[in-house]
């Protein structure tokens, strides 16, 4: 799915977050519920920030994958997935557990769109030769059985 | 004349405090809560100095998503 629609999904779906952005390991937006392009890159950077921040606070071998941090003004919440991040802004008061799991639903369907594409032609092509030789293969042991009909009349 | 002053004042004086308690609550309630790979988790409470350092970084960030 595309980005920016998995972010339209995802607002309509929660009521909670205010903006969300989609974006690399690189800071490249994939998508945002931000309408101006520029805000959208500051709001990447700034989550993007946050999260290495996070990411120096504990230097153990787990790798961080979503974070959470709550202020007077509102709540800031990262989920990334291997290079793919998704930044979300709540109100006061969210309730985490919803969002962590709308946010992950969002991510999940931005990634396979551009990874599972090739992976499925190759089962597929896979699928038909397989039984395209199965086919050949019972055409084969049938064929005899046809011909000894005659034979043995 | 004078009692009903002394309630409204009360009530304000009641009002202000009041006010000045939600704000503490919720600024004591300012924590960052971090989940790792192998399902350990990390809270950082305000005060703390993790928190002192991702706290800035998340006003930002809501500043940007709210700013127009």
């Amino acid at each position: 799915m595309d980005a920016q629609q998995a972010l339209a999904d995802l607002t309509e779906i929660s009521s909670q977050i205010e903006a969300a952005v989609v974006f690399d390991d690189q800071g490249k937006v994939a998508g945002s519920t931000l309408s101006e392009g520029g805000r959208a890159d500051e709001l990447a950077k700034a989550a993007a920030a946050l999260l290495a921040a996070a990411e120096g606070v504990r230097t153990g071998e787990s790798v961080l994958t979503q974070l959470e941090v709550s202020t007077g003004e509102g709540s800031v919440f990262v989920v990334r997935d291997g290079k793919t991040s998704i930044a979300a802004t709540t109100g006061g008061n969210p309730t985490a557990g919803l969002v962590f799991y709308d946010l992950k639903s969002a991510l999940r369907s931005v990634k396979p769109a551009a990874k599972t594409a090739p992976a499925k032609k190759k089962t597929t092509t896979a699928a038909k030769k397989s039984t395209a030789a199965s086919a050949k293969k019972k055409t084969a042991a049938r064929k005899p059985t046809t011909r000894k009909k005659p034979d043995a009349s | 004349m004078r009692r009903s002053i002394a309630a409204a004042l009360g009530v304000a004086g009641g009002m202000l405090a009041g006010a000045a308690f939600i704000r503490r609550q919720g600024a004591s309630r300012e924590r960052a809560d971090l989940y790792f790979e192998d399902g350990s988790m990390l809270s950082l409470t305000n005060g703390s100095p993790g928190a002192e350092r991702l706290l800035p970084l998340a006003r930002e960030v809501i500043r940007n998503a709210r700013s127009r």
